[in-house]
């Protein structure tokens, strides 16, 4: 089952031909996943070859939908073409938008996400490291030989959290990994996985990885109290980050008393949430909840 | 980034906002002139990116050109909440009848734009918040639509401000959009006695990811007043000084941000946060190095890298180049962990260097390093 991504999705690579769409594109194809197609108006009827692998370049989304029935497309294109590039999937009636790029301007993110929900297209970022249903498919440059399949849920705004926590964890395995991005605004957050993976058979227990910025962890919190029956594990980054810095993610900030490490870990834990004091002491939680039986 | 006061007022005269007469300076024999220009008094107010400025003393006013003069003296150099006056604004005062609040804020959890307005301007809007919740409006902006004229006529209303303000509050709009602001916030917006609506005060931050289409804010917006940051900056290094004597470098904003606290975890304190991403290669990795190394807090360093697409052997290759380029005068431990981890962790080893050593867990190497910014 898994949630969003599954062997049986058909992957689009928007700015395939570039040097990261390359890389990424290889990697993902080696992980499994089905990759049908890359977009390139500049390219349009010409093929890349990936080892045994041959794929088609598309000169629009609508193209490549209409000759493979894509549903999922990775948008490796740079900033200042990021929000075109999504417009033109949720025009062509992609189901799941995964936005890569790192440096989009926030308005431009506003407006494409806003976009997309009204068109019934989910994004995942931006700047994120994709998703990941291992042994299926792997939609970003997720490394898919970090962990196997297996019962765990991971929802997370780093990407190299989401790796260390599924490295601790590689011998129970993940049913899926969503790295949905550290900026200010994205598509797809931690209540929209929590209420997915409630909704999974596969997944037993949802690991929720959170940082400074926003009160998306709070929000979270609230929604696991209400409506989450599976175990949650947090862990929460950036209690030692000062006031009014950005750390790294351009979401990650503390702006007067809002924002905190602390104040995210209480609202976490009063909803029940176990929450670890470093991703080691994190994943040894886990293991715990699991041991117990699957009850936090 | 935030702008400061007077560029953030010269942005709302640029888009038809009307704003008091002012100019800037950072000479008081200057502002005597500039007093002079605009009719004798003025109010001083020193230039600095924080709030709070009237309450420490940096808005006075100065009754003729001399006492501006003086003023200026005065609040030049002032620290006001760690903040030191570089600059001041001389403005022409105004009658103020009625004083208003309007901005605009991203709502991170709607993923769009916030109106917030209210007709009890002046004070920080959070205390009127907190005081009187009912007398500030909240209005959602469809982005795909904006601030059109009736949106701003329903903002105005919901906040009772008078039908008057609705241009201000579409041209701030034009603000927020044009140049890629994440707030514009006018307090106080003020109806003078003449009958004049005036933005008094502002405050503008830019997204600093649209500075590919915003040129002009360039250099000068960087504004690292630490000389490590600006010597960071000027390598292209994601890096914030911090005030601890460990000194920390790893992969990914998340994974560092979990260092430090790992770090602070073993009773030592983070002397930075130096995320070197995705690439780790020899070059960033020496010019990491090297501005850590150059501060002078730090006492040992701390290299956590979980190689995920970056491949560990590489990050040790890097490791090894920058201690060809660098003098390491400080311990350095280094736990590498992920691709090609066992590679990684043997080019160190037949590297050999007396200051490196190695840690094969997180825990165990903010521990170490703690320890040895201890002893040292």
């Amino acid at each position: 089952m898994a949630i969003y991504l599954t062997k049986e999705s058909k992957v689009l690579v928007q700015g395939m031909t570039g040097g990261e769409g390359m890389k990424h594109t290889r990697r993902m194809l080696a992980a499994g996943t089905d990759v049908v197609g890359g977009v390139n108006p500049r390219k349009a009827g010409r093929t890349v070859q990936f080892d045994e692998r041959t794929v088609p370049v598309f000169g629009s989304v609508a193209d490549g939908v209409r000759a493979t029935g894509a549903d999922v497309t990775v948008v490796f294109v740079p900033p200042a073409f990021a929000r075109a590039a999504v417009l033109e999937a949720a025009d062509a009636g992609i189901g799941l938008a995964v936005v890569i790029t790192e440096g989009i301007p926030v308005h431009d993110s506003v407006a494409f996400t806003s976009y997309a929900r009204a068109r019934g297209t989910r994004i995942i970022g931006p700047n994120c490291p994709g998703l990941i249903t291992p042994g299926q498919s792997d939609a970003g440059i997720i490394p898919a030989d970090i962990a196997r399949p297996g019962r765990i849920g991971l929802v997370s705004k780093s990407g190299t959290l989401t790796y260390q926590l599924m490295h601790e964890l590689r011998d129970i395995g993940f049913s899926t990994c969503v790295g949905i991005g550290g900026d200010p605004v994205v598509g797809t957050g931690h209540i929209d996985c929590l209420a997915a993976f409630e909704q999974d058979p596969d997944t037993e227990l949802v690991v929720l990885i959170g940082e400074i910025g926003g009160d998306a962890e709070e929000r979270a919190a609230a929604y696991i109290r209400e409506h989450v029956s599976k175990p949650v594990v947090g862990y929460i980054a950036g209690f030692t980050a000062p006031e009014g810095r950005t750390m790294g993610h351009a979401g990650a900030i503390v702006s007067g008393s809002t924002g905190t490490a602390q104040a995210k870990k209480e609202a976490l834990e009063a909803a029940g949430v176990r929450v670890g004091s470093t991703p080691t002491g994190t994943a040894r939680l886990v293991l715990e909840v699991l041991a117990a039986g699957g009850r936090s | 980034m935030d702008l400061y006061e007077h560029q953030a007022r010269e942005l709302f005269e640029e888009h038809g906002i009307s704003v008091p007469r002012a100019e800037v300076t950072d000479s008081p024999k200057e502002a005597r002139e500039i007093a002079r220009r605009l009719g004798g008094r003025v109010v001083v107010k020193a230039q600095v990116k924080t709030g709070g400025r009237g309450k420490a003393g940096g808005v006075k006013f100065a009754a003729d050109p001399a006492a501006a003069e003086l003023t200026t003296r005065q609040i030049l150099g002032m620290d006001i909440k760690g903040h030191t006056v570089g600059k001041v604004m001389l403005a022409r005062p105004v009658d103020i009848e009625a004083e208003f609040y309007v901005s605009y804020v991203l709502d991170r959890a709607a993923g769009g734009f916030l109106a917030i307005a209210s007709a009890e301007g002046g004070t920080e809007i959070e205390e009127v918040a907190a005081a009187r919740p009912e007398a500030v409006a909240r209005i959602p902006v469809d982005p795909a639509r904006g601030v059109t004229s009736a949106k701003a006529a329903e903002i105005a209303a919901a906040a009772g401000l008078p039908p008057r303000t609705v241009d201000v509050l579409v041209r701030l709009w034009d603000v927020l959009v044009l140049e890629d602001a994440l707030l514009v916030e006018v307090n106080p917006l003020v109806r003078t006695r003449q009958g004049q609506i005036l933005a008094l005060d502002g405050k503008v931050t830019l997204d600093d990811n649209a500075r590919f289409r915003q040129a002009r804010w360039g250099a000068d917006g960087a504004g690292h007043h630490d000389p490590l940051e600006a010597a960071a900056a000027a390598k292209g290094l994601n890096y914030v000084k911090l005030d601890g004597e460990v000194g920390v470098i790893g992969n990914g904003a998340g994974l560092v941000m979990s260092t430090l606290d790992a770090v602070a975890g073993c009773g030592a304190r983070p002397a930075d946060f130096l995320d070197i991403g995705g690439g780790a290669s020899a070059r960033i990795m020496a010019d990491g190095l090297a501005v850590i190394l150059s501060d002078p807090d730090v006492r040992s360093v701390l290299v956590n890298v979980f190689g995920g697409i970056t491949a560990c052997d590489a990050v040790a290759d890097g490791i090894v180049q920058a201690l060809g380029t660098v003098r390491l005068t400080k311990p350095l431990v280094v736990r590498l962990d992920g691709n090609n981890a066992a590679r990684g962790r043997a080019i160190l080893d037949a590297r050999a260097h007396p200051l490196v050593e190695q840690a094969t867990t997180m825990d165990g190497a903010a521990r170490r390093a703690a320890e040895l910014a201890h002893s040292a």
